[in-house]
């Protein structure tokens, strides 16, 4: 089953091309990572997907709909976006935070619904405890966990998430996307993330999107992606890669600059 | 083997959330009730503090004799009341402390509406030009008798259609690179600087009798109001500021960021100068009756959201209402503290909000914006 279709998608701030005709399919139930250096399009492939940005192009959902003929309160409903690092500028409770994810589903009023919808979602990644605590007052770990929850309060079809990992210690790393790759095992719905740490994007993803300049350089399982001809092809970079428990480790040795690589 | 681990792991995350999901239910519900408590409790405030301004003056009337007359004139059976104090109430007072009431809801809603669409503590009517567009238009009047509208709505008009002007100017500018809040801002200071610097060479080319109406006109009185202005003031405000709390969602996940909004389904731009115009709207009707009155726009919404939160369903109203209750205050004591001489509005809403603001920002230790 697939559950996104991106076709011949194409992005340019003013003449500068960012992305250039980007074929990618999602998979349902899958974690898809994008893995590729500074400037390669990552972050910008998620932003277009969620229309944040408006790519050319066609984004294709499972029944056949084109996302970019979507309103944005309909896209909303479809996909949950969880952004690099926000610094909510006003004052808002962890609880309020996720109820604002309800925004796409609910009226003026909140119903009985949404606080239920709010209060599994704070269970399901342990917000509960600060729950009427405001959300500046939070650790890294703690907002990622609760920026998550309000992703998910929208019930979406896919969740975008752009760095998780950034910003976060090694246990919060792991706890961040232990949670996002059970969430998306247990609830049938699919993850795009974009990620610099191959490393955790190997023992996290299904599929691995490598790109480069703006294009999809191979697309694959880790372990047939990461190999040191692509991670040289794409980061300049010679490495090892290892294995350990059936996934690619990448030990990157030194930097090939200026080399052709 | 990894995926197994993970399913088990889900599973006694949903055990847990059956335990107790109610409490935290319960502590929500309290926790917003806490809010529509406090809204009550202002409401009744200002009630009270109404009754109480508009016995204060020269005639002496009792609070009690306020209210029945108040009352005499909507159940007149029931309540009797004298035609003297018919008057002093009905004629003379109780417009005035009804202008105060909402010109200080509307300022108060507006600015909490600006802080929260600019994403800016310091945005305020005053801030973005608007005030000084104002005191451009009623200078205009004054000094050069020149103006959009003739009569005695000269001066008034003019205010008004200059505020309009300049957030319009101001929504042009920034339409021009991006409405964020950074551009609209800047922008709302330049037109700001413009503005007081043609209000200043009309003073300059001045008579001193204009120029000291200008000065008076700018410190803010509610001496000018009536019933008729009254109900354009409360009609106005009413109306905007219902329509600004019908976006309350949208301005409270514009807080969370504009990208992160857009992905909650909200229309990022056009909330934002829709927002902005109503805000406008509000000012403009307000300040062209009673001149600049600053800092309510500003410190209302901080000092209720230094108590409510920032969540715009319940900071709009509140603000509004605190705003009506420090402006009504405000009034009251610069009718009274000098009597029979009484002092401009403006001058008094700071001498009371500010050491008020300032207990309240140091007292707090919480970071509230």
């Amino acid at each position: 089953m697939v559950k996104i279709t991106i076709k011949d998608l194409s992005f340019s701030y003013g003449s500068r091309e960012i992305l250039e005709d980007l074929n990618v399919v999602v998979g349902d139930s899958e974690v898809l990572s994008l893995v590729g250096p500074n400037g390669s399009g990552k972050t910008t492939l998620i932003k277009c997907i969620d229309r944040i940005l408006k790519p050319k192009g066609t984004i294709l959902l499972d029944g056949g709909r084109d996302l970019q003929t979507m309103s944005r309160q309909e896209v909303a409903k479809y996909i949950g976006y969880v952004p690099q690092s926000t610094t909510s500028a006003l004052t808002t409770t962890v609880f309020d935070t996720i109820l604002m994810g309800r925004r796409p589903r609910m009226g003026w009023r909140v119903s009985d619904e949404d606080i239920d919808k709010v209060v599994e979602m704070m269970k399901l990644l342990h917000v509960e405890e600060f729950a009427l605590k405001d959300f500046s007052e939070l650790s890294g770990g703690q907002k990622q966990r609760v920026l998550i929850a309000r992703a998910l309060a929208q019930e979406p079809e896919v969740l975008l998430l752009d760095e998780p990992t950034s910003n976060l210690d090694v246990k919060h790393q792991l706890e961040a996307l232990d949670t996002v790759r059970s969430i998306v095992k247990t609830t049938k719905i699919s993850a795009v993330m974009a990620i610099h740490d191959l490393n955790l994007a190997a023992r996290y993803s299904d599929t691995l999107v490598m790109l480069k300049n703006g294009m999809v350089h191979a697309v694959g399982d880790p372990l047939s992606l990461l190999t040191k001809e692509n991670i040289r092809a794409i980061f300049g970079v010679e490495a090892v890669v290892m294995r350990n428990l059936d996934r690619p480790y990448v030990v990157p040795i030194r930097s090939l600059n200026g080399e052709a690589p | 083997m990894n995926s197994i681990k993970f399913m088990s792991e889900a599973e006694t995350m949903s055990t847990e959330a059956a335990i107790d999901s109610s409490k935290l239910k319960e502590e929500y519900s309290q926790f917003v009730g806490r809010k529509v408590l406090l809204i009550i409790a202002t409401l009744a405030g200002i009630v009270v503090l109404a009754g109480v301004a508009a016995t204060l003056g020269s005639a002496n009337i009792t609070p009690i004799e306020v209210y029945t007359a108040i009352l005499a004139r909507f159940f007149p059976g029931t309540f009797e009341t004298t035609d003297f104090i018919n008057t002093i109430v009905w004629q003379l007072r109780l417009h005035r402390v009804l202008m105060a009431i909402f010109a200080g809801m509307g300022l108060a809603v507006a600015g909490a509406a600006m802080q929260g669409i600019l994403k800016n503590p310091l945005a305020s009517p005053f801030t973005l030009g608007i005030a000084s567009a104002a005191s451009f238009g009623a200078s205009l009047a004054i000094i050069l008798g020149a103006g959009f509208v003739s009569g005695q709505w000269l001066i008034v008009g003019n205010a008004f259609i200059f505020t309009m002007l300049a957030s319009m100017t101001v929504y042009g500018l920034a339409r021009y690179k991006g409405i964020t809040p950074e551009t609209m801002i800047l922008a709302g200071i330049a037109i700001m600087y413009l503005f007081s610097a043609m209000t200043s060479f009309l003073q300059y080319v001045g008579k001193s009798e204009q120029v000291q109406e200008v000065v008076f006109w700018m410190m803010g009185s509610l001496g000018r109001s009536s019933w008729e202005k009254v109900g354009i003031v409360a009609l106005v405000t009413v109306v905007c500021a219902l329509a600004l709390m019908y976006f309350s969602w949208d301005i409270n996940a514009l807080g969370a960021g504009d990208e992160t909004a857009k992905s909650l389904g909200v229309n990022v731009e056009l909330v934002r100068v829709l927002c902005m115009m109503i805000a406008s709207l509000i000012t403009a009707s307000v300040i062209c009756f009673t001149g600049t009155i600053g800092f309510i726009g500003l410190v209302a919404p901080h000092i209720t959201r230094m108590v409510v939160g920032g969540d715009h369903r319940f900071l709009l109203p509140t603000s509004g209402l605190v705003g009506a209750l420090i402006l009504l205050g405000a009034d009251t004591v610069a009718r009274t503290i000098l009597a029979p001489v009484i002092l401009p509005v403006g001058i008094m809403t700071s001498f009371l909000g500010v050491p008020f603001f300032i207990y309240l920002f140091l007292r707090r230790r919480k970071e509230y914006w």
